[in-house]
């Protein structure tokens, strides 16, 4: 390296220049957006704004706001990830299932199930690397994949069978459902460890090569691979990150839910991990977008779908909105970022 | 530090080939530059100029014959044992990310960080600066702005200064003026010549030989994927240029047969 150099230090910015950079920041769009849609639904409710609710939301933010970080990876890379909820589904059913039936400590079959969803991500990345398929059509397949086993393994059934009242489930996987106070407000721990994971994902991304990687395979994975940059390498840890989150999201869903069921993460996840991260102001193309976008559109999500319950609509209309906004979102960014030929 | 003596080229090749399937892309082709030289490689399209750079820049692995760099024979099986031997392409497409800037751009696959991984922003920073402006590129408003925001120009003054940040000691440049107009053409000229009078070893990739004619010390001319020549740039002439580019040389009936 040479020695020191003369280089005349950083000018401080000017107010004005603050002013410009806070508009052409990335998350700033979303987050006017975000006070939008607080003020709209605080207007139209007293209970919004209150404390309980609040919390409440991000309770229900949690596991889609976890799922949208990997999402938010994924199409960073320019690719998308339609198996989220299907591998969370059978994330869930692997931990409750081996903690119940088979008999392994809760420890251990948390650790499987958040096994299953990396060994999903895995598996993603290798097809969409090593075989080179496009991202849409493999992960439509592990969505379906990951679906029938989920029902095959289950038998259909939720764990614990037969649930009413209080819940069987071992402790430990009821964790991040627990609650401590602050003020008269309850906050549970999974709300805390998805802030956690926004801060791990938003260090990965900003501060560190892998993270710059990440954005140029996104961006050019051809002037990245001339580069030197392994793009597979990027591309295959892109999705198995994304499948840890997955599980990870499973074990939120676990505690909220207090079981393992089947059914879950077929109809809204998918939808709304991907609305949470466009909102955020990712775009489809890859390469460009934040991962603090996707938390304050995972949260933009979850307010509509707790605003429009709290004023009374009814739940069918929560889709209808979901499917307008996320193409609204996509509009906005394709208007104000039109692709140079 | 750099005892090479001039006599020894920076880069030769030997007797090199690379087939794609049935297509002979480079067939024996030889060729050398040397510290302080401008090489022009020029030919028609398919004469596989880009073909001998990707070869060199360890994109492919050539099929046969020799690289040799300072004199030692070297296998380079990917762009960092490139990078490691202080050669460095500037692609046609100049291989820059739109989204990021100037400084990321810069580092691309090369970042300094410390031990827990952190980049180290002020000091990738402060060299890009540093190399722009020893290089005399003074356009570039920010180094902190995107790529996408900046002209053609100005973009190609980004690759060609990514190149010399490594203290390279070989430089490819491959049709650095195709999309500029006549001011940026300029400036990109005088910062090839630039990079020569700094001690580099540079070839230039081009197909248009007034800039050849221009900056160049030597020109070799590659037709089909084999040698036609080396021509000392004041022995010669843009008319026996264009002849041994479109027929070979010196024999024109023997194009005949070929076409």
């Amino acid at each position: 390296m040479t020695s020191e150099t003369s280089a005349q230090p950083a000018r401080a910015p000017s107010p004005l220049e603050w002013i410009r950079r806070f508009l052409a920041a990335p998350a700033v769009g979303p987050f006017l957006a975000l006070l939008l849609t607080m003020a709209f639904f605080s207007l139209k409710s007293d209970r919004f704004l209150q404390g309980p609710n609040l919390s409440l939301v991000l309770q229900q933010v949690m596991v889609v706001g976890v799922l949208a970080i990997g999402q938010t990876l994924v199409i960073l890379t320019a690719g998308i990830d339609l198996s989220v909820g299907t591998v969370m589904a059978f994330g869930q059913i692997v931990m409750t299932k081996f903690a119940i039936d088979q008999g392994f400590s809760p420890l251990t079959a948390i650790a499987l199930g958040i096994l299953a969803c990396v060994a999903f991500g895995v598996l993603n990345g290798a097809l969409v690397t090593g075989v080179r398929l496009p991202a849409f059509i493999v992960t439509l397949g592990t969505l379906n994949i990951a679906f029938a086993l989920t029902h095959i393994v289950s038998k259909d059934l939720t764990y614990p069978p037969g649930t009413s009242g209080a819940s069987t489930l071992p402790s430990q996987l009821l964790f991040f459902g627990r609650t401590f106070t602050v003020g008269h407000t309850e906050i549970t721990y999974g709300v805390v460890l998805m802030f956690v994971l926004f801060g791990l994902a938003w260090f990965s991304l900003t501060q560190t090569a892998w993270g710059r990687h990440v954005y140029a395979t996104g961006d050019n994975p051809e002037a990245a691979r001339l580069t030197g940059i392994k793009t597979w390498r990027v591309l295959l840890s892109v999705y198995t990150v994304a499948g840890l989150m997955y599980g990870i999201a499973a074990w939120l869903l676990v505690s909220r839910t207090e079981l393992g069921d089947p059914n879950a993460g077929q109809t809204t996840e998918n939808l709304d991990s991907i609305t949470a991260v466009v909102l955020g102001g990712t775009s489809l193309f890859g390469g460009r977008g934040t991962v603090i976008g996707t938390l304050i559109g995972a949260i933009i999500v979850g307010i509509f779908r707790n605003g429009l319950t709290l004023i009374g609509v009814e739940v069918i209309y929560q889709y209808l909105v979901t499917g307008v906004l996320v193409i609204l979102a996509v509009a906005v960014d394709q208007l104000t970022h039109r692709r140079r030929l | 530090m750099n005892a090479t003596p001039s006599s020894t080229p920076t880069l030769e090749l030997r007797e090199v080939s690379k087939n794609f399937g049935s297509v002979q892309a480079l067939q024996g082709v030889d060729f050398e530059v040397r510290d302080g030289e401008v090489m022009a490689l020029v030919g028609d399209n398919g004469a596989g100029k880009s073909t001998l750079i990707k070869c060199v820049a360890g994109i492919y692995s050539i099929d046969g014959g020799q690289i040799l760099f300072e004199g030692k024979p070297v296998a380079i099986h990917g762009p960092k044992d490139a990078a490691k031997l202080g050669i460095e392409v500037v692609y046609q497409d100049l291989a820059l990310c739109d989204n990021l800037d100037v400084v990321q751009n810069m580092y691309l696959g090369r970042e300094a960080h410390d031990p827990v991984f952190r980049l180290r922003e002020a000091p990738m920073e402060r060299r890009t600066a540093e190399t722009l402006k020893s290089l005399s590129v003074t356009t570039i408003r920010s180094v902190r702005q995107p790529v996408a925001t900046l002209s053609g120009g100005q973009r190609q003054s980004v690759a060609v200064a990514r190149a010399v940040l490594w203290n390279n000691k070989l430089v490819f440049l491959d049709e650095p003026t195709a999309a500029l107009g006549v001011a940026q053409t300029r400036q990109v000229l005088d910062l090839v010549t630039r990079l020569a009078e700094q001690g580099l070893a540079v070839v230039l990739v081009s197909h248009n030989l007034v800039d050849v004619f221009e900056v160049a010390n030597r020109i070799t001319v590659l037709r089909l994927g084999r040698n036609v020549g080396v021509y000392e740039k004041d022995k010669t002439n843009e008319r026996e240029i264009v002849e041994a580019i479109t027929f070979g040389a010196p024999a024109p009936e023997e194009a005949g047969v070929e076409a």
